[in-house]
């Protein structure tokens, strides 16, 4: 397997979509390929820093202003 | 040897909200029924969440904050047709990027072209390739990560950016994001990886070789 053809398949491997040949052949290159290990190691850090990073806090007056448009609006609506 | 992502469902969720957790079906319920009180503290629970993924559809603190009052609006009203087959969250997603997507087309048309042909082949392959050792967000403090990580997503194209936000922050399976975006499937799963690796190359430059001194 060549290096490019991992890469095009770091997605499918990163998320577990992958056939278990593919994925055993993905695998066996890995071992050999120090780049492809840091690249599909350091992509896999990419995924995990974003999805774990805490949104910011809202600022006070974005959060007050949200607050007052529901309150206000929500109480206009018929029951 | 590697491993793979756990599985989405697995995942864990960003720090101080657990989307579909604690109480949510409850609290759901309660605001089925009317109880203000209680789709506040739903509101409460996701505006953080709502808000970043709309300020990074629209790229535009004063549009997200409209597209994030009207998705709660819009989901209040709709609150009876949802039916618990998915995470209230998701739902809430669902609403807050069609939301984000017509304000977009309203005020911007030509901002955001999601079906247009992004990739071209040369752009796949990492030309950097460099460790960056154990837990190199750990270098930055946190206001100082948050500031990279929205700058390099906010450096993406919109067709990458807005699927890296629904795939890999948002959880949503890939179907639920072609659906959302009108997109294929193969469309989506292409520009996650462009996006994933695009993100990666930003976030090298920062995190390779030994943490500063």
């Amino acid at each position: 397997m060549k290096c490019q053809t991992v890469i095009l398949e770091l997605s499918n491997y990163l998320d577990a979509e992958l056939d278990a040949a593919t994925r055993a052949e993905i695998e066996r290159h890995l071992t050999a390929c120090e780049d492809c290990r840091i690249v599909v190691d350091t992509t896999r850090k990419t995924i995990e820093i974003f999805c774990g990073a805490e949104p910011l806090p809202l600022s006070e007056d974005v959060r007050d202003r949200l607050h007052s448009a529901l309150a206000q609006r929500l109480r206009r609506r018929p029951s | 040897m590697t491993n793979p992502l756990p599985n989405k469902g697995s995942k864990a969720p960003a720090p101080g909200v657990i989307p579909g957790g604690d109480g949510e079906a409850q609290l759901v319920a309660a605001a089925q029924r009317g109880e203000l009180a209680a789709f506040d503290e739903l509101v409460r629970r996701y505006e953080r969440r709502i808000f970043r993924l709309a300020r990074n559809i629209t790229q535009n603190r004063e549009d997200a904050e409209d597209v994030m009052q009207e998705a709660f609006l819009k989901a209040y009203e709709h609150l009876g047709d949802f039916e618990g087959n998915s995470r209230f969250y998701t739902w809430l997603v669902r609403i807050a990027v069609n939301q984000g997507l017509m304000k977009l087309r309203k005020r911007r048309p030509n901002v955001l072209s999601l079906d247009e042909e992004l990739e071209t082949e040369d752009d796949v392959m990492p030309r950097e390739v460099q460790d960056w050792g154990p837990s190199p967000e750990q270098r930055y403090q946190h206001s100082e990560l948050a500031g990279i990580l929205d700058e390099a997503i906010h450096s993406l194209e919109p067709g990458f950016r807005v699927v890296f936000q629904l795939r890999d922050i948002e959880e949503l399976s890939t179907e639920d994001t072609a659906r959302v975006l009108g997109l294929s499937t193969p469309a989506v799963k292409s520009r996650l990886l462009r996006a994933r690796l695009k993100l990666r190359n930003k976030l090298n430059r920062l995190f390779r070789g030994s943490p500063p001194k």
